[in-house]
């Protein structure tokens, strides 16, 4: 069973709060640090490592912006670890992510307290930009989305979040609640013993679970996930042939931003910057030769099919790779569509369990026969 | 005009199917020379991005042989490679490259008959397919 801790506040004092909650935690040694997204100096939030219990006071956990996933910060923190006590405060995407490169070793929870914030969504950067100057707050933010009211003037939340049916994470030690704790209140809950035992070295007192969060989060789910299935068939109604694709990769300049911002396009160097793809004069000359004309940059359609291949199954629906397109070409419908069928052929579902293993690092013999047809 | 004439890229392991295509030859059994065999050590190497670059430089069909489970010259390549093929497959079906296009067999050292049927069924069902819907986009789209 999990246990409840309630932080209670005025208006506008949400984060004063929770700085106190992460203050406690670092002062009575539960973590010796907090990766938390914190207010910058002018504008804009960013996770950001804190090992002082006294600079806690800018921790802003629910502000809706995910400007890199957290999932590869946590590689960097993680993959060579130090050694020392983390707490790591991540959206259920990023966790979700984690999950996976836990799986690959390039993250190591050993040390790890998983945190994870309840997410009703994110802003893209330039929209939380706007958002911040409209005065907007994690806690504004918090209570008119729990409304149904996410658009704010001209823009609403990523695309990603729209259709994703994962408010509340799974696999974490602790969880931030937001979701259906009432105006004026979040809640900490404690799944894990792991979590349990942090919760009370933090100095909070355990409480009451929050009365409406299973019904909310369970209606929030729904929503979405007809959002997402209703996605889903429209996409593929719209991208239905290699012509329709190439078409939807058309503003491509083959940047690859979308795979440096995805947290699990895992391969520590890829293919498609090695020599394998520096090619000869004479190369091109012979492909423009085949058809009569070659268009440049090249290979555009065969890099986004190969990235289909080989992270769709570990796609967690995060939404960077549209985020990160300098080109606004709407990458996550293409991928998640895409990651709905090659997960669901191996009844595999990434982030769900870090005791799964993932698809293409176990085979049996007797498995897939209808891929040949044959039997012996 | 003639008939059309599918252009299939083959990747044989070493050890079982292409050694059965060798027999298929000194048994002077004839089948079709739409197969372009590439010679490869084990089914297990044959990486996901050479069956898309068959498929994109306009390849009507992949044909992958390999030996049957269990006789694999490296243990268990061959099983990788069905696990890549059926995850390579619900990508490309998406977009009209399907199962009818994209072809796992077993095929041992000593089965040739086994490796002209298949180059014969194959064949056929590609004649009846027609092009791939790749070769009509062309290298300005891609």
């Amino acid at each position: 069973m999990s246990k409840f801790a309630q932080l209670s506040f005025q208006k506008d004092g949400m984060n004063k709060e929770l700085a106190g909650f992460f203050q406690g935690m670092l002062e009575n040694g539960a973590v010796e640090a907090v990766l938390v997204p914190m207010a910058q100096a002018k504008q804009g939030v960013r996770l950001s490592l804190v090992t002082s219990a006294e600079h806690t006071a800018p921790v802003d956990p629910f502000a809706p912006i995910a400007a890199v996933s957290g999932a590869k910060i946590a590689s960097s923190l993680t993959a060579r670890p130090s050694g020392r006590k983390l707490a790591m405060v991540l959206r259920p995407c990023e966790i979700r992510a984690v999950v996976e490169l836990s799986k690959l070793k390039q993250v190591n929870l050993d040390d790890v307290l998983l945190m994870s914030v309840d997410c009703l969504g994110r802003y893209e950067n330039t929209d939380f930009a706007k958002f911040q100057e409209q005065g907007g707050t994690s806690e504004s933010f918090l209570e008119n989305a729990q409304a149904g009211k996410t658009v704010t003037a001209d823009f609403d939340i990523a695309g990603a979040c729209q259709i994703c049916e994962f408010p509340s994470a799974d696999n974490v030690d602790l969880r931030l609640a937001a979701i259906g704790a009432g105006n004026g209140s979040v809640f900490i809950e404690a799944v894990t013993s792991k979590g349990k035992q942090a919760l009370e070295k933090s100095g909070l007192q355990p409480g009451a679970a929050p009365a409406g969060r299973d019904e909310a989060v369970k209606k929030l789910t729904a929503a979405r996930t007809e959002a997402r299935d209703k996605k889903f068939s429209e996409l593929r109604k719209e991208v239905n042939s290699f012509e329709a694709l190439a078409d939807k990769l058309s503003a491509c300049i083959n940047c690859y931003n979308c795979r440096v911002a995805c947290p699990v396009c895992y391969c520590k160097e890829c293919v498609f910057v090695t020599d394998t793809f520096r090619h000869t004069g004479d190369q091109y000359m012979l492909w423009a030769d085949q058809s009569g004309a070659l268009k440049l940059p090249n290979d555009t359609l065969f890099y986004h099919l190969v990235r289909m291949t080989h992270m769709s199954l570990l796609c967690v629906g995060c939404g960077q790779c549209t985020s990160a397109c300098p080109n606004d070409i709407d990458l996550m419908p293409l991928f998640r569509t895409c990651a709905d069928k090659t997960q669901a052929r191996f009844s595999y579902q990434a982030g769900r369990s870090l005791e799964e293993e993932q698809p293409m690092a176990v085979f049996k013999s007797d498995e897939l026969m209808e891929v040949t047809g044959q039997v012996k | 005009m003639s008939e059309f004439e599918p252009q299939i890229v083959a990747f044989f392991c070493n050890w079982c199917t292409f050694t059965a295509a060798d027999l298929a030859g000194t048994s002077r059994l004839s089948y079709p020379p739409n197969l372009k065999i590439i010679r490869v050590m084990c089914t297990g190497m044959v990486d996901p991005k050479y069956v898309t670059k068959a498929f994109l430089n306009g390849a009507d069909g992949v044909l992958i042989g390999g030996c049957w489970p269990g006789d694999c010259h490296y243990m268990n390549g061959n099983l990788k490679a069905r696990r890549r093929v059926a995850n390579l497959t619900e990508v490309l079906k998406q977009y009209g490259i399907d199962e009818q296009r994209f072809w796992l067999r077993w095929i041992a050292a000593s089965e040739g008959t086994m490796l002209k049927e298949v180059a014969d069924q194959m064949t056929a069902r590609l004649k009846e397919l027609g092009p791939s819907p790749l070769r009509t986009i062309g290298q300005m789209a891609m």
